[in-house]
């Protein structure tokens, strides 16, 4: 991937999580995670009966309540800490993005045209700053007049310095970013605090998360999974007195804090940060977290051609001799038409030629000068000081070219141009003096390695529909080569909007990519709308990501990170509720053993003693939090497939390994509390 | 021999019952269909006189239609067990029926219950059994089919969910009333009586006199188990050699209840234009069933180690409280089809079950989904199913979507409701009356045994089965308000609820299916369903379980 935003778990997180761990423990703030509130109130209720230990009645162990405390303690720091370690990381990358937030000096233009120096911060919206060379942009804004490359390598990681200009797709500044030529004039668009930095800062740093509609309902089963086992635990109190089985509450609490879903539980929102945070790691700011559920969601996807699905520009691909004349000859003249040609184009056909293993003579250089393209002519080439003077340019200049020389039309060449044309691409005829000597093909070339990717998100259910101002033919070419699902040719800014329309009035999430103000209507209509940040403020207003990089393929990263943010709840869910299976046949046969000796048939793990038993399966219900971190914050591999297979893995994995996994860990875990002695 | 006498009782079912699922999907089709010319004419009658039309109803009126229609039965029902005395047709002189008795007993019929705290001879005049317990019988099954055929058009995105009365109407005209003549017809062939004679009298060998109940068993009998009721003509239920005389019978009985339950995933593959749909949620519930089944059947074949150990021979498995007619094989499946349909029917005494044989039904009345009474059970296996897909859906990285709708915050409310409901009024109730003397003091046999009588009386009124433990001294103020509570929560709450969801999927803007969605109709979201069906639906119950029947089942080894 390029340029990929790289946070590491530094040492400062960590202890700094650890802290906030401590700190989350406040019962106002805890209440907010019902699942893990449940447990601060079984450790209150705990940590009661470990100093008083007969204040409900009855008798019961001081110690034994002890450590049932301490590991529900730990339970709820290690939960804390799961959540502050992904807000911990957002964090730092928002401090980073704030490094770049200096307040610096601006020149302000005042409304008599005189100019002042005033601090960034003062600046409001609509006012007009000039910047110069080697001066911080001071920011959001559009440049009104003037030309200058602007270096922002402050907030894309790019060092290669973008041109910005008035006027146009290329006309809006970010504040932090450095001038480093030329002089602008540059109207504010945003109040300090709303700059589109302030905003990436507080989106990453997680201050105004909410939680996403997914995360929502997630919610509530987990609350109303909790009360049911609340409602399990409360009733088997006076149900088991009656067959005078004596329960001790820290034993009850120890069963609930085992049953409710505490796995998920505790790690929900760090899935939630850390899934915001994967996406920023793409250099890809997201206005919301919803955003970034939806593109797991997206049906089809909607790219532009040029420059998304090919370079953009047309690149010579094959020379194709006319009749009676020889293939080296074409080649060559190919060659040493372009030899002082320094567009794409041109270079392009000296590759060509290379690639084939020609190369110029070795005055041709110094003995020829080049003959422009002008748009009169419609031709370029070059003339050799011997007086051959060889031509290149579109097939009827050319014609025209040889016919007024006396030369004379080899009757195959009109259709080779045409069968070049219906490919897709450009023919270029090239002519030695008049002789008319063949054609070259240029073409659009399909960026290398698109076809694996449409092919990976039609392997997903995704739909691609390529957009392009081209002719029907040409855009099916590109469409066929590239392995596109649909495309729209001669597409105005306004069929865009009408596909999206289309495809949503049927169901369907769409996703596109856009950077300039005509693409902002579409970019809005759009579930998903992809900016690049070189585009228009109108287009980055519209859209609800924006990528720093201005990689329009980025899209295809953003939807599996959608993707995997709803398949990592999902496994961790489906885990922690098969978790249960296993924690029951630990604690059901201890809970009872002691008045119903018989009970020990149950106790298939073969535990070695009731607390033994019940404080294993604590343990394992604590520990594995942490030790399910790693995965809450890189998310579940996702690995593009069919939904049936992607289940049948994901369930084999979580489902039956949730099942299983307790079984083992809880043994362990008993095994070794058995030789520390602690039983 | 008992092997086979099972599988043809369920190859049977199966013939019949994918056929039926067709014609239920056509019978309650708005789109024009051939039925509609058979039933037509007299529907149109209905309808004129009751002033019903064709028009579509919200979810909101759907449900208020539902509940103000009961809620209008319940008062007339109540009525008149109240002053049956001095109402007509009390030929035997039958006293009206206490308040909190008569409140129990039409809470019972209404919700498809038919949990009997009378004893139905004695206690009910003939215009009480006409009026409320026959007529209920017809329109609580009418009312849960009626109410899922609702659910499913809206999971299924018909044009709308329907209407109320018209769908109350063609349950009964196109459904249970031609069944139960079938169904009644093939009884009285097989002995079941169907008169208006007087009690016959008869004198006995030894030259005493006999009194001899009889009446219209034959017509009573049928729409008790098509209608998933229960209620029986005689106080011993389908084990009166009059209700149900011979093997035969006891086919044709099991056949009746299980007929419309075991349709119902069929009709629902119909009305999603997708048959596996539907085949796949009727293998989940069957697939349980069997497990259900052979534990049941292989705890009765292994006898009653108590009754070993002081010396009877259990070779033929623990035939107390069962008939020498039926034997193990049509007892076990009687009792596994009779607590899986809710009917609460029985042909044996499910109190004297062994322990783990009689944690089957239990189980089967805690779970409340497989396959269950008429219409609700179905409702009930399609919350599953949204449970399973929201909780598995997710690991396919898209917002989890059932049919082709989306399933959010909205719909995981009322569904979080739903499942929370069940565990909560078996449990809160079944633990204050262990804790009280309210409870405590109708347990006839202590213990752990005495736990499974006060859970299973609960658990029968959640799940509007009906059957009981017995063996409890149900007929006192505590039990006649909390099970008649019970029954109404377990019965109306997840009735409105799925409504609701199914209202608020209706509305939703379907997804296009493509290889990336969650697919519900093949075998491993069959086996996901099983999971989340066993784990959040059983285990709830573990631990009290674990109390009742498992420790009485380990202390008695």
């Amino acid at each position: 991937m390029s340029n990929q935003r790289k946070t590491m778990i530094t040492k400062e997180i960590v202890s700094q999580a650890a802290i906030d761990a401590f700190k989350k423990l406040d019962p106002r703030l805890m209440i907010k995670n019902p699942v893990m509130f449940v447990v601060e109130i079984g450790f209150f209720i705990t940590l009661l009966l470990s100093m008083f230990p007969s204040i409900f009645g009855g008798e019961s162990d001081a110690g034994y309540n002890a450590i049932v405390t301490v590991i529900l303690f730990i339970t709820i720091l290690f939960a804390n800490f799961a959540e502050a370690l992904a807000e911990g990381r957002g964090k730092a990358q928002a401090d980073s993005l704030r490094k770049t937030k200096q307040d610096t000096k601006a020149t302000l233009v005042q409304k008599n045209g005189s100019t002042k120096v005033v601090r960034s911060t003062e600046l409001r919206k609509g006012d007009i700053v000039l910047v110069g060379i080697n001066e911080i942009i001071p920011g959001d804004g559009e440049i009104i007049a003037g030309v200058a490359s602007v270096d922002e390598s402050a907030i894309t990681g790019e060092s290669a310095p973008v041109i910005k200009e008035a006027g146009g797709d290329f006309s809006s500044v970010t504040g932090g970013t450095r001038v480093v030529s030329d002089q602008i004039k540059v109207r504010i668009t945003t109040d300090p605090g709303e700059s589109f930095l302030d905003r990436m800062i507080g989106l990453v740093e997680g201050a105004k998360r909410q939680k996403t509609p997914n995360e929502l309902a997630l919610n509530i089963l987990l609350v109303s999974l909790t009360l049911i086992f609340l409602i399990v635990c409360i009733t088997l109190l006076p149900i088991a007195s009656y067959v005078d089985v004596v329960i001790p509450v820290a034993t009850l609490i120890a069963l609930l804090v085992c049953l409710i879903p505490t796995t998920i539980g505790g790690l929900l929102s760090a899935i939630g940060i850390a899934g915001m945070d994967r996406v920023t790691q793409y250099n890809v700011i997201a206005m919301s977290g919803k955003a970034v559920e939806a593109a797991g969601d997206i049906n089809t996807i909607i790219l532009d051609k040029t420059g998304t699905i090919t370079h953009g520009n047309r690149m010579a691909a094959e020379f194709i001799p006319v009749h009676n004349v020889d293939t080296k000859e074409l080649d060559f003249a190919a060659l040493q038409s372009s030899l002082h040609d320094e567009t794409p184009e041109g270079r392009s056909i000296v590759e060509l030629a290379k690639k084939q293993g020609y190369t110029p003579n070795e005055n041709d250089g110094t003995h020829s000068s080049g003959v422009e393209f002008k748009a009169e002519t419609r031709m370029s080439g070059t003339d050799f000081s011997d007086g051959r003077i060889i031509r290149k340019g579109a097939v009827d200049a050319i014609k025209q070219y040889v016919k007024e020389h006396g030369g004379y039309i080899p009757a195959d060449l009109d259709d080779i141009a045409n069968k070049v044309s219906m490919l897709g691409g450009t023919p270029l005829a090239v002519c030695d003096g008049n002789r008319l000597l063949g054609v070259i093909y240029l073409k659009d070339t399909v960026k290398p390695g698109m076809r694996e990717r449409f092919e990976e998100l039609r392997r997903m259910g995704i739909r691609t529909i390529m957009c392009t101002g081209d002719n029907p033919l040409t855009a099916a070419t590109i469409a066929r080569e590239a392995g596109v699902d649909d495309f729209i040719a001669e597409a105005k800014p306004e069929d865009k909007i009408a596909i999206i329309r289309k495809e949503q009035a049927a169901g369907k999430l769409v996703a596109m990519t856009g950077d300039g103000t005509n693409d902002a209507p579409a970019l809005a209509q759009a579930d998903v709308g992809l900016a690049m940040n070189s585009g228009t403020i109108a287009a980055k207003e519209a859209a609800n990501m924006v990528d720093l990089d201005s990689d329009p393929t980025k899209i295809i990263e953003v939807v599996a990170i959608g993707k995997q943010l709803l398949m990592t709840r999902g496994a961790l869910t489906t885990f922690s509720i098969a978790n249960d299976v296993a924690k029951y046949f630990a604690i059901i046969p201890a809970m009872f053993m002691v008045a119903i000796p018989q009970m020990q048939a149950l106790n298939i793990m073969n535990l070695a003693t009731p607390s033994s038993a019940i404080l294993s399966a604590l343990i394992f219900n604590a520990i594995i939090i942490p030790l399910l971190i790693p995965l809450a914050m890189k998310g579940v591999k996702y690995v593009p497939m069919s939904a049936t297979k992607l289940l049948g893995r994901n369930l084999f994995i979580f489902g039956l390994g949730g099942i299983v996994a307790p079984f083992v860990g809880i043994k362990l875990i008993d095994l070794l509390l058995v030789m520390a002695g602690l039983h | 021999m008992d092997l086979l006498q099972i599988a043809v009782v369920l190859g049977l079912l199966l013939l019949l019952a994918i056929p039926f699922g067709r014609y239920l999907s056509l019978a309650f089709s708005w789109e024009k269909t051939g039925l509609d010319k058979a039933f037509g004419g007299v529907e149109g009658v209905l309808y004129k006189i009751a002033g019903i039309k064709m028009q579509e109803m919200t979810w909101k009126q759907y449900a208020l239609a539902l509940v103000g229609s009961n809620l209008v039965m319940f008062f007339i029902g109540y009525l008149i067990l109240r002053f049956q005395g001095v109402l007509p047709l009390n030929s035997s002189g039958i006293e009206g029926m206490d308040p909190l008795l008569a409140f129990n007993t039409v809470a019972s019929f209404l919700t498809n219950t038919n949990l009997q705290h009378y004893s139905g001879e004695t206690g009910l005049s003939y215009l009480s059994q006409m009026m409320v317990i026959m007529f209920l019988m017809f329109t609580t099954p009418a009312s849960g089919i009626a109410t899922v055929m609702a659910v499913i058009r809206g999971l299924t995105g018909q044009k709308h969910l329907g209407n109320f009365y018209v769908d109350l109407i063609r349950a009964h005209t196109r459904i249970l009333i031609p069944l139960s003549v079938v169904v009644g017809l093939l009884l009285v062939s097989q002995g079941v009586p169907q008169t208006i004679e007087p009690t016959a009298v008869a004198t006995t060998l030894q030259g005493e006199e006999q009194q001899i109940t009889r009446g219209l068993v034959a017509a009573l009998e049928s729409i008790k188990h098509l209608g998933t009721n229960g209620g029986g003509y005689f106080g011993v239920n389908s084990s009166h050699p009059f209700e149900n005389p011979t093997p035969l019978s006891n086919v044709i009985e099991i056949l009746s209840m299980f007929l419309i339950p075991a349709s119902l995933p069929f009709a629902f593959g119909y009305m999603a234009r997708n048959k596996k749909q539907g085949l796949m949620i009727f293998a989940a519930m069957f697939i349980i069933f069997l497990a259900m089944l052979t534990t049941v059947y292989v705890s009765e074949s292994n006898g009653n180690p108590a009754l070993t150990q002081i010396g009877l021979s259990q070779a033929d498995g623990s035939m107390e409280g069962k008939e020498v007619r039926f034997g193990i094989a049509q007892s076990a499946l009687f009792t596994a089809v009779t607590t899986a349909a809710t009917t609460g029917t029985v042909n044996n005494m499910h109190d004297t079950l062994t322990p783990i044989g009689g944690m089957v039904p239990l189980t089967e009345m805690m779970l409340n989904n497989i396959f269950g009474g008429d219409g609700v059970g179905m409702m009930n296996i399609l919350m599953y199913a949204i449970l399973a897909v929201f909780i598995c859906g997710l690991m396919v990285g898209r917002t989890p979507e059932y049919l082709g709708r989306k399933i959010e915050s909205n719909e995981m409310k009322m569904i979080a409701i739903a499942i929370l409901i069940h565990p909560l009024i078996i449990l809160a109730p079944s633990a204050i009356a262990l804790a009280t003397e309210w409870g405590t003091s109708s347990i006839s046999n202590p213990g752990y045994h005495g736990i499974s009588q006060v859970v299973y009386e609960f658990s029968s009124s959640a799940a509007n089965n009906g059957s009981g433990f017995e063996g409890l001294a149900d007929n006192t103020p505590f039990w006649n308000i909390s099970t008649g509570l019970v029954m109404l929560f377990g019965r109306y709450f997840s009735m409105i609820l799925m409504l609701a969801v199914s209202g608020s999927l209706l509305k939703k803007q379907l997804v296009p299916e493509t290889i990336g969605t969650f697919r519900t109709d093949n075998t491993l979201f069959m086996g996901v369903l099983i999971g989340i069906v066993l784990i959040v639906g059983a285990l709830t119950f573990l631990p009290v379980l674990a109390l009742g029947p498992v420790a009485e089942w380990l202390t008695l080894r």
